[in-house]
């Protein structure tokens, strides 16, 4: 096991590599590697260095934050939840993100990307809450069942909030439109600035918390009788959850199905390990987002499709697919 | 102690209740569900006539009366024969249809959670009518009036196909009601990316006219739509009420449905292809109206305080809270009229979310 899990993370760190380089290389115009390479050592001011400098990097080190952000908030949402279907789109994170970048374009007349991250960030931490709290009060706890199905209620709720303002305004519908689909283009370095401390502040609990989660994972009474406070682990646990997921949907807009996929694939050579599983779902995060971004970049060409676009187009089979699977215990 | 040889007279099923008998068919009579259809028509009466009076024109209701029985001056036969009249009956037969669609699906899944709007036909609708809204024009190269033919048509076969795909991925061995809720969640989040990218791709005013259409309006409708819900209504409704008397009995588990003499793959799929039917027309006529299909059968079988949903009283009141909503959406905010799926939406999440939040046995009754 252990072989296999050293293998399987070289692999992904390699992969992470080779992602990172594509996402550099590849887009409207093919730079070859020579030259993505000769932009990064010794820049001359040709247009590929300009290229490369200052739209590929920004973008690919966005990309880089958000897949990280993203694969870490899935497993540790899949952790806490004991929930094979969690992933913090599903749970109303994105919606409460848009209704309150919404809120702060009509309202506030806020118009820059800059500005949405705040709104953003706020809207999901109050999504995320009332989830959690709704779906942990049903009685019987946060089946897989009530969590997604109180992650869609919430979900519809705020959504025909957000309808509300875009059809009153059209300024509103205008700017949310392009925010709302999750895309890393045209999102600036400064974005990424902003929201790179609350995803590492975001990761460190993540990972501090795996050694409890590989305790809740034998239940709470198991979990107490070995000195863990459950209490306090899964208020840690929503804080991180709401950092990452927050972040990551401010900086470049809902993305859903990424943080529900990257476990399942991670744990076939991981395994229920927390420890090995919440740093191997941070780079097949980064991975699988960068490469989605790449293929929307090529598929669409002259013009892209949206990194979110793709993301749920490869997530909803996928989801489908574990769903037709398994036992999902009440399901 | 001797056996007895004549079974003393069965005591009646219903305890205090008459039972009814005309061929086949058997059943009791229940005073309680009488009574809430009753009290539903009243309200949707009364909703209708505030909807005729209502709005940026004022009419009294006696005149609204007085108009609908061949009086009042021509500006008010133009208001309410043409425009209001219209509007509240495609408002009552959409709901209606909604909540029978919704009370059959509820009873087959014996899930209070299965809904048209969580099942996928209304976002398949909406990704069709999008489809056509963005890309009608150009694209496809057809004109204007192909696109005000064609939204509903795309709307009623992308329901169609979207709900057959949910159906046919949650088979198994038989369909589960969560299951068939957890795939419905899925293709739907695939149809909303979907949308959301036709959104960005559109002229901006193509972009604001699908996204009236996404949330389920009554504005402008005209006899062009009634005519056609009506004729829906005619065929689905009955044939939901025939095989009405089968649903009590789909309550239970396979095994026991079979004992009590129902085919129970044929009935399931008879009533699956009326309920989607129902759905597909009534988003195609006004666009995925929320939750009325999820919330109107629930509580319609509360207060009549029978097992499953029933469907003429989920009918009635799912029209009465439509053309309810719809009075609320004109007229809430002054001049700016909402679409009503908002206020049905705004209504319905938190009355699923305290479903969620009561009981769990409560979910899977």
């Amino acid at each position: 096991m252990r072989r296999r899990r050293l293998i399987g993370l070289a692999g992904l760190t390699t992969a992470v590599l080779l992602a990172v380089l594509a996402s550099i290389a590849i887009g409207t115009k093919v730079i070859p590697p020579n030259e993505v390479l000769s932009a990064l050592v010794a820049p001359t001011g040709t247009e590929n260095d300009v290229v490369v400098r200052a739209l590929r990097i920004p973008r690919t080190v966005l990309g880089v934050l958000v897949g990280v952000a993203l694969g870490l908030a899935g497993a540790l949402v899949q952790g806490f939840t004991r929930n094979p279907l969690g992933d913090p789109g599903l749970l109303g994170v994105n919606a409460g993100a848009a209704f309150f970048v919404v809120v702060g374009i009509y309202v506030f007349g806020v118009t820059s990307l800059f500005g949405y991250v705040w709104f953003a960030f706020a809207g999901a931490l109050v999504a995320s809450v009332v989830v959690f709290v709704i779906g942990t009060r049903a009685p019987g706890g946060a089946t897989p069942v009530t969590l997604a199905l109180s992650g869609a209620a919430v979900t519809f709720l705020l959504s025909a909030l957000t309808s509300s303002i875009v059809l009153l305004d059209e300024t509103s519908l205008d700017a949310y439109r392009f925010w709302s689909v999750g895309s890393l283009a045209g999102r600036d370095a400064a974005v990424g600035g902003q929201v790179v401390w609350f995803i590492v502040a975001g990761a460190i609990l993540a990972l501090a918390s795996a050694p409890a989660l590989n305790a809740l994972s034998l239940g709470d009474d198991v979990a107490t009788s070995l000195g863990h406070s459950v209490r306090r682990t899964r208020i840690v646990g929503v804080i991180a959850i709401t950092l990452l997921a927050g972040a990551a949907t401010a900086a470049c807009g809902p993305i859903v199905f990424l943080g529900l996929i990257v476990p399942h694939v991670v744990r076939a050579f991981t395994g229920p390990d927390h420890r090995w599983l919440l740093p191997a779902s941070a780079l097949a995060g980064a991975v699988l987002l960068l490469l989605a971004d790449v293929v929307g970049r090529v598929v669409a060409r002259p013009g892209e499709l949206q990194v979110g676009i793709v993301v749920a187009l490869i997530g909803g089979p996928f989801f489908i697919a574990l769903v037709r699977r398994r036992k999902l215990g009440a399901v | 102690m001797s056996a007895t040889t004549e079974a003393p007279p069965a005591p009646p099923a219903v305890p205090g209740r008459r039972p009814i008998r005309y061929g086949r068919f058997s059943g009791v009579l229940r005073m309680r569900p009488l009574v809430v259809l009753l009290i539903c028509a009243v309200v949707l009466l009364l909703a209708a006539a505030a909807n005729m009076g209502r709005g940026d024109y004022p009419i009294a209701i006696t005149d609204v009366l007085a108009t609908l029985f061949g009086g009042g001056d021509a500006g008010q036969q133009l208001v309410v024969l043409e425009l209001r009249l219209p509007r509240t009956l495609v408002g009552a037969l959409v709901g209606g249809a909604l909540a029978v669609s919704g009370a059959i699906l509820q009873s087959i899944a014996r899930n209070p959670l299965a809904s048209p709007d969580i099942i996928g036909v209304q976002w398949g609708a909406s990704a069709a009518a999008v489809f056509v809204i963005v890309l009608g024009g150009g694209a496809v190269g057809v004109g204007g009036s192909f696109a005000a033919l064609g939204i509903p048509l795309a709307a009623l076969v992308g329901g169609l196909v979207s709900s057959l795909v949910v159906y046919v991925l949650a088979w198994r061995r038989g369909i589960q009601g969560f299951r068939l809720v957890l795939i419905g969640i899925g293709i739907q989040a695939v149809l909303v990316a979907a949308v959301q990218w036709l959104l960005t791709v559109a002229q901006i005013y193509q972009a604001a006219q699908a996204q009236v259409w996404l949330n389920g309006s009554l504005n402008a409708r005209s006899w062009n739509e009634v005519v056609p819900l009506s004729i829906a209504m005619a065929v689905l409704v009955p044939a939901a009420l025939i095989l009405a008397h089968l649903l009590g009995g789909l309550r239970f588990d396979d095994d026991t449905a079979r004992g009590l003499g129902i085919r129970v793959n044929g009935a399931r799929t008879g009533l699956l292809l009326v309920s989607v039917g129902l759905a597909s027309v009534a988003t195609a006529a006004a666009g995925p109206i929320a939750f009325v299909a999820l919330v109107c059968p629930q509580i319609a079988r509360r207060i009549c305080r029978v097992g499953s949903p029933p469907i003429a009283a989920s009918m009635m009141l799912g029209a009465a809270l439509t053309v309810l909503a719809d009075l609320i959406a004109r007229t809430a905010l002054g001049s700016i009229e909402l679409p009503v799926g908002i206020i049905t939406a705004v209504l319905g999440a938190p009355y699923l979310l305290y479903l969620l939040a009561r009981s769990r046995q409560e979910a899977r009754a």
